[in-house]
Order: C-alpha cells, then sequence, then structure tokens
C-alpha cells in the first residue's frame, strides 16, 4: 500500500459534479458514435440537457416512465448502443427495480445506469428525492458495477472507464458543486482504492463526496494530535478487499464514512471484508438506518451525522475504546 | 404442396397447420416429461409463434446472432416451452435437446434466458416487461438504418402491467412502425378474476385493440389461430408505415385439446400418462 499524493490536486477548487456529468457525456458522445441518452424528463435537472443539444439524434426523451425507460435501454444495448440513464437516484434505484434485475443485470446488458442527485443534499427536495439505498440495492445485484465518484474529476475518469467496459454499471452522481480532490491526469481503475492520506493511529475509508469530508476529518483529528489515514473507495463491487485489509492491519481501527445508508453500503461492505479476513473494531459514519428530509445541505449533514466533526468524534470513540481496552486489560 | 425457400421459410398453410400440430404435441410430451412447466399458454400462442418463425421472421439458424435479422420477443415468458419448441423445429436446437427443459444445466431455462441459447432476443419472465426492449430494438435499428423489424408477443393477462402502457406510450410518440405488438387474446391469466358466481372467469383485460388504439397504435383483430389470417396480419403490420401496430389474435386457451380449452386450471399442470396419450390422439385426430 503506497500513499499516492500525485493522484491529488495542488490547488484547491470546486466544480459541478452535474455539470461534468452532462460535459462528460457530449465529450465521450464526440469519440463513440454508439453513445446514446435515455431522459426520464429530468435533463435540464441532470444535465444530460448539454447532450441533448449536442447529439439531438442520439438523446432520447422517454418522459415519466422509468421502468419503460430501463426496458428501452436493453433493447438498445441488444442493438450495440451504449444506453447512458438520466434521471435521479432515487428513480433509478427503485422505481425501475426489476425491469433493471431481469433485462439488465441477469443478461448482464451494457446500460450505464446513473443517479443523479443521489445522497441526501438534492436540494432542499427531501426524502422523496434522497437516496439513501441505492448503493445497499446495486451493490447486491450479481453483475452490476457500483461506483461512487468523490469529484468532478474521478466522476469523468470513471465516465471514460464505462465506456472501454461492457458491463452494467450503476454510476451516483450528486447534485452540487463540490472540493475536487483529484489531479486532472487521474486514471480511473475498476475495484481499486486509493490510499489519500497516511496515518497509523487510526483508518478512515470514505466513499463518493464523503471521502472530502473524511479528508477533512483527518485535518481536525490531526489538530488534536491523532494521525488518521483516508482510503478513497470509488468502487463498492467490485470491491478492492486487499486495500482494505492492509489499511486496518496499518491502523487497527477502521471508520467508514458514506452519505448513504450504513446498512447495505460501504460500512456494510468493510464489515464484511473485515470481519471474514482481520476482524476489526469499527464505527459507521452515515444515515443510522433513518431516511432524510428538506433543509439547506448544512442542516442536513449536521443533523444525520455526516459533517467532518462527526467522522472525527467517530473515530475519536473508538481510540477512547482502545484506550479504556488497554487499561483495563482486555 | 410444401415451399421451404432456402432459408426454411413455410407458406403452405397445410404444412403450417402440421407443425402447429407438431409443436403442440411436443409441448405437452416435454411437459409430461419435466414433470412441470405451462401448457394453457403455450398451446394458446403455438400458431403465432410457428407462423412468426417459418413464415414471416428473417432469420437463419446458421447466424443467430446477424445484427440485421428481425427479432422476436416472447414476452409472456411463461410460455417458453413454445418458443423452445418451434426454435428446435426452426433448426436453432436439436429437437431432443426439449427434453432438457428445465433440468439443471439446460439451455431451456423455465423462462427464456437471452444468455443461455442463441435464437433468443430477449429475457424475459417478469410479466410485463417485454415491449420496452422491443422499442430499444425498434429505435436501435432506425439509428443504424437497419430494416429489421421487432415483433413482441404479450399475454392479455399480462397487458394489466403498467410498464406496457408506458410502452405503449413511447411506441406510439416515435412512430415506430418497425415495432409490432401481438397480444395473445385468449382471455384467461392464471388464476384470475371471478365472477359473481366465483366457478367462471371474467377477462382480464376487455377489448385490448381499443385501449391501444386510443395510445395511437394501429390495430388489427384476427383469429389467433389462422394460419390464413396470421400471415395477412403480419404482412398489413409490417406495410403500415405511420406508428405501430398492434395485432389482437383472439386465442383459446390450451387450444386444440379439448379437455384444457377454456380451464384456467391447465395454466401449468403437466398432463398424466392417460392425458397425454389422450391429447395426442386429438391432435393427430384434427390433422387427419
Ligand atoms: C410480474 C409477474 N407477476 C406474476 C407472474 C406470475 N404469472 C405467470 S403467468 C401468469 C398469468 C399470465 O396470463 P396471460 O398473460 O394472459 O398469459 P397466458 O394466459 O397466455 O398464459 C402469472 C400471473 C409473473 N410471471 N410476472
Amino acid at each position: 500500500m503506497s500513499a499516492t499524493q500525485t493522484l491529488l490536486a495542488t490547488e484547491p477548487r470546486n466544480a459541478g459534479v452535474r455539470e461534468a456529468w452532462g460535459e462528460g457525456l457530449v465529450a465521450l458522445g464526440n469519440r463513440y458514435a454508439n453513445l446514446v441518452v435515455l431522459d426520464g424528463d429530468l435533463a435540464n435537472s441532470t444535465k444530460a440537457d448539454l447532450f441533448a443539444a449536442a447529439h439531438p439524434d442520439r438523446f432520447f426523451e422517454m418522459g415519466i416512465a422509468e421502468q419503460n425507460m430501463l426496458g428501452v435501454a436493453a433493447g438498445l444495448a441488444t442493438t450495440g448502443y451504449v444506453p447512458w440513464i438520466s434521471t435521479f437516484a432515487a428513480f433509478v434505484a427503485k422505481r425501475a427495480l426489476d425491469q433493471i434485475r431481469v433485462v439488465i443485470a441477469q443478461p448482464s446488458l451494457n446500460v450505464k445506469m446513473c443517479g443523479a442527485y443521489s445522497g441526501i443534499l438534492p436540494s432542499k427536495t427531501g426524502k422523496t428525492h434522497q437516496s439513501v439505498e441505492d448503493l445497499a440495492v446495486f451493490r447486491a445485484m450479481p453483475h452490476v458495477v457500483t461506483i461512487a465518484p468523490a469529484d468532478a474529476v474521478e466522476l469523468q475518469a470513471a465516465m471514460a472507464a464505462m465506456m472501454e467496459d461492457v458491463r452494467p454499471t450503476y454510476l451516483r452522481v450528486t447534485r452540487d458543486a463540490s472540493p475536487v480532490i483529484f489531479a486532472d491526469d487521474y486514471v480511473f481503475e475498476f475495484g481499486k482504492a486509493h490510499l489519500l492520506r497516511r496515518g497509523s493511529d487510526l483508518g478512515i475509508v470514505g466513499t463518493g463526496v464523503q471521502t472530502v469530508r473524511a479528508l477533512e476529518a483527518a485535518e481536525l483529528l490531526e489538530a488534536e494530535g491523532i494521525s488518521a489515514a483516508v482510503l478513497h473507495v470509488p468502487t463498492l463491487k467490485p470491491l478492492d478487499v486487499d486495500a482494505i485489509c492492509d489499511l486496518a492491519a496499518a491502523t487497527g481501527l477502521i471508520v467508514t464514512a458514506e452519505d448513504h445508508s450504513i446498512i447495505g453500503g460501504l460500512g456494510s461492505a468493510v464489515a464484511e471484508v473485515l470481519s471474514e479476513h482481520i476482524p476489526t473494531r469499527m464505527r459507521r459514519v452515515g444515515l443510522q438506518d433513518t431516511y432524510g428530509e428538506s433543509g439547506p445541505n448544512d442542516a442536513l449533514l449536521e443533523k444525520y451525522g455526516l459533517t467532518p466533526r462527526h467522522v472525527a468524534d467517530a473515530g475519536l470513540e473508538l481510540l477512547a475504546l482502545k484506550a479504556g481496552a488497554k487499561a483495563t486489560g482486555k | 404442396m410444401t415451399t421451404h425457400t432456402q432459408t426454411g421459410t413455410v407458406t403452405d398453410i397445410a404444412e403450417l397447420r402440421r407443425l402447429s400440430a407438431r409443436t403442440r404435441q411436443l409441448i405437452l410430451e416435454t411437459v409430461h416429461h419435466a414433470g412441470a412447466g405451462h401448457v394453457g399458454g403455450p398451446l394458446s400462442v403455438a400458431d403465432i409463434l410457428v407462423n412468426l418463425y417459418f413464415n414471416r421472421l428473417r432469420i437463419d439458424p446458421e447466424n443467430p446472432g446477424d445484427p440485421a435479422r428481425d427479432r422476436c420477443i416472447l414476452s409472456k415468458g411463461h410460455s417458453s416451452i413454445a418458443l423452445y419448441t418451434v426454435l428446435a423445429l426452426r433448426g436453432y436446437l436439436p429437437v431432443e435437446e426439449l427434453a432438457t427443459f428445465d433440468a439443471i444445466d439446460s439451455r431451456l431455462q423455465g423462462h427464456p434466458d437471452l444468455r443461455a441459447l442463441p435464437g433468443l432476443d430477449m429475457s424475459t419472465g417478469s410479466l410485463g416487461q417485454g415491449l420496452s426492449p422491443g422499442i430499444g430494438m425498434a429505435l436501435g435499428a432506425r439509428l443504424a438504418k437497419l430494416d429489421f423489424h421487432t415483433w413482441v408477443i404479450l399475454g392479455d393477462g399480462e397487458i394489466q402491467e403498467g410498464q406496457i402502457w408506458e410502452a405503449a406510450f413511447v411506441a406510439s410518440r416515435y412512430r415506430l412502425h418497425n415495432l409490432t405488438a401481438i397480444v395473445d387474446y385468449n382471455r384467461l391469466p392464471q388464476f384470475g378474476w371471478p365472477d359473481a358466481s366465483g366457478f367462471t372467469r371474467d377477462e382480464p383485460i376487455d377489448d385490448p385493440g381499443g385501449k391501444f388504439a386510443a395510445f395511437g397504435w394501429n390495430v388489427i383483430e384476427i383469429d389467433g389461430h389462422d394460419h390464413d389470417a396470421l400471415g395477412g396480419a403480419f404482412d398489413a403490420a409490417v406495410a403500415h408505415r405511420d406508428g405501430p401496430t398492434v395485432i389482437v389474435a383472439h386465442t383459446i386457451k390450451g387450444k386444440g385439446i379439448s379437455f384444457m380449452e377454456h380451464e384456467y386450471n391447465w395454466h401449468a399442470t403437466p398432463p398424466d400418462e392417460q392425458q397425454l396419450a389422450d391429447a395426442v390422439a386429438e391432435l393427430q385426430g384434427a390433422l387427419a
């Protein structure tokens, strides 16, 4: 396990994630004549409208009918086209789930299912539009690759890799602009986690945009004299088992951080791996088996326990437990 | 006289009827042998499949992946044994392989599996899903400038599913004249809608043609057991250039076996030894 500092951006900046998705589609559409986009009446939210303007002949409005849309995608995939789906994570992961199971996942058809407005920050629209179980759903489906990029750079790198891959894939996309952590020449690899920060007292494992908050948590801990490593897991499936086990071996305590339910997502995936290979005391930071609500981003992160402070505190709790165990000889 | 062209096409009505009877016999023998499987629906859809695969589809069993081939989706996937039988008679697999239906490691899964057997164009089995991939294939043909036609076979119980009407709306908006749906209108699903007496069944959906027409489809109503009418309807569907066509094929569940016809209890009951012998005798008697 080597720290991959060169992966990281040097200048701090923010970048729009959905804009990166729309622009990424346009660019890939220029490269691949067989890329098509199917939209569930949300193109101006997801930013698939950029593709509609650039490649109108390969943009298919499907209306507010997601079950049909995913089925149409399967049919197009059998004729050699690569359909990308434009709708919200909340709808793709649940409204069309049986369609995905039968005509996409089971026959392993090359459909790129993108879930926009994922997590709990879909702009004050509340629990119907938030998605806290999408990673759990797709990770549980045989054949489906499951990706949650940390920022706009990794998102576009993942999209490029997806066009060179033939597996059905779920790509999580967030709504708002967020800090860019990866350098522009970052190359995405399926199933590869990245150690973003070295540390010896504690390991934090993040996925999606929560990795950014995990890095901030490590800064907070450093100020408190604690050395925390940060591992970023962009693909929940395939999962980088070795990197997770190496981190546990090096630190002995693991905190997971995700903007998703702690049931079925990253926290579960890491717990499964560790309990099989290297049992390690851990804490899962994420939604504690609850749905969200509407509200401003900061208030939501605070109320549902997703801030860098919450991640850092989970680490402190583990360290206290370890110290207590030592003191009592357990 | 039979008229086999070099691609295996059959246009002679008497020969098509013989193929239908052979298909029905193989369906019953296979389900009897497997000790499981559907009966009423496969017998109902047999003539439709025979006419499509022998008389209509531009396909080549030697080249099942040809991008320019016509596509056929059996959306009512529980009638898989009818499709496997017709594919076997058409040369996609040995007829003897039907004996592996539903067995472990078989290419003939209980419901059609796209990846298991060459010649299948879509996986089906969860009802209501087949029309949407048909739209995708029709759009794909349009994009690739290929003139293949896509056929989707639906059950009348199946079209109670909401997704069918999402698809009906979208196919019509894209004016997909290279897409035809065929409704196997036998008026019985699995358990059905008990009528007031509790002993008979009301049809699952009345006037499917009227409903598709309301969504902008071209509608053709025929006797789905009449090979003349089937061939004519398929020609008319392909000739129609202004949007998708639905062929409402009036059929009988359990068709061809007197004691199975119109009887919902034969939806998925394997015949025993005696019932199989009686059924085969009836099929052969009808041809004589
Ligand atoms: C979504 C879904 N619900 C239920 C079933 C179980 N099922 C299998 S066949 C059937 C009845 C189908 O009736 P119909 O479409 O009229 O077919 P047919 O009568 O021609 O067999 C049912 C309910 C299923 N396969 N898929």
